[in-house]
């Protein structure tokens, strides 16, 4: 192990198929992008979102899912929807989503208002952020903990597997999300 | 602890570095509203964001806790010198990793498009542009994450919680800005 963990060909040879697995399900939500990439283009406060939606649902996602990896490898955790642990994580995530979303929409609107100008008006652009904030929370909590318990049930190491795989879902989750309220408050 | 005392706390650690990497995302947004003329001219060039702002973190984010790792079990030294092998070798591994799966995602991009009978531009223009955003974002990122993790660890900060933060903070902007640089070096050398 020792050897070649540090070896240039070892470390290509180990993580590159898991990376091009990981780009093929990004690339599905690339191409849910460019079906609504006439809006976006029109909309552009909409545009400055994508970003910061992507990389809110996954970080959502993986510090649930650092959490409760560690909460687990000390004996802490256990699956059932009584438990404090897993729960009081749930609320957390909910909470930070309401706490950042609407910023991020205020942010959004109010950048692309002051340098390019802006189409929508700052409650819808608000309302569009914390929509899709709430529902991506709701979703990370249901994909962080599934993802969590088949680590425990196949016996897997939660750090090896649960981050990378719960990131890239809740990336992929965020386009789909901003898609369909985009579709509900917009067009 | 109680579902509240657990909420409060996983709340209390987290907030910062969401609030953090909020503003990098929103950041990299503006660079992205602001490069509409590009997503107009080069068709399938939005379908690679996702693919490489994942592959940003993904390559990046393993350094840092690669080098995070080796740090605590004192198998590499937090100087900045080019004679460490393991250092060069990570590094090394990652930019060829962060490179070749750019090429990767644009190849596959133009062939999903292609299948879908959706527009697409030409296939040297897609992987032209995600090979140089690949090797340039990833300098530019290689930088940023072994400075923090170093002089991070020679502070005494535990280098396995600044590597996260920073990539998801530097990654999407870095990431993005790379892709307009080179779109618009692509476009300029006739590649559109």
């Amino acid at each position: 192990m020792a050897a070649s963990e540090w070896r240039v060909r070892g470390i290509v040879r180990r993580m590159l198929p898991v990376l091009v697995v990981l780009t093929a399900i990004e690339l599905g939500s690339g191409l849910v992008l460019d079906t609504f990439e006439s809006t976006l283009l029109r909309y552009p406060s909409l545009l400055v979102l994508v970003p910061v939606t992507i990389g809110m649902a996954g970080n959502l996602g993986s510090i649930l899912a650092a959490r409760l990896s560690t909460a687990f490898h000390l004996g802490l955790l256990s699956f059932d929807p009584t438990d404090d642990r897993l729960a009081g994580n749930a609320v957390a995530t909910v909470g930070l989503a309401v706490t950042v979303f609407p910023l991020v929409g205020a942010g959004a609107w109010a950048l692309q208002a002051v340098l390019g100008g802006t189409r929508l008006s700052p409650t819808l652009v608000v309302a569009v952020a914390l929509t899709s904030g709430v529902t991506l929370a709701v979703l990370a909590i249901a994909v962080t903990t599934l993802t969590t318990y088949a680590a425990y049930r196949f016996e897997l190491d939660p750090d090896d597997v649960v981050i990378p795989v719960v990131t890239n879902v809740c990336d992929v989750l965020g386009v789909l999300v901003l898609f369909g309220v985009v579709r509900l408050f917009v067009v | 602890m109680t579902v509240r005392e657990v909420a409060v706390e996983a709340y209390r650690e987290s907030i910062p570095v969401l609030l953090l990497s909020a503003a990098g995302g929103l950041f990299a947004g503006v660079v992205l509203g602001g490069m509409d003329a590009e997503l107009e001219r080069v068709a399938g060039l939005l379908v690679l964001v996702p693919a490489l702002l994942a592959t940003r973190g993904n390559v990046y984010g393993s350094l840092g806790a690669r080098l995070g790792s080796a740090l605590h079990q004192g198998l590499v030294e937090p100087r900045f010198s080019l004679a460490d092998h393991r250092v060069n070798a990570a590094v090394a591994a990652a930019l060829a990793n962060g490179v070749l799966v750019s090429g990767v995602a644009a190849v596959l991009a133009v062939a999903l498009l292609v299948a879908l009978g959706r527009p697409s531009a030409p296939l040297l223009t897609l992987v032209g542009i995600a090979l140089v955003a690949g090797l340039v974002s990833g300098v530019l990122l290689t930088i940023a994450v072994v400075s923090v993790v170093f002089v991070g660890y020679r502070r005494g900060l535990n280098p396995d919680t600044l590597a996260g933060p920073v990539v998801t903070t530097t990654g999407d902007v870095v990431g993005i800005a790379t892709l307009l640089a080179a779109t618009r070096l692509v476009l300029a050398l006739g590649g559109g």
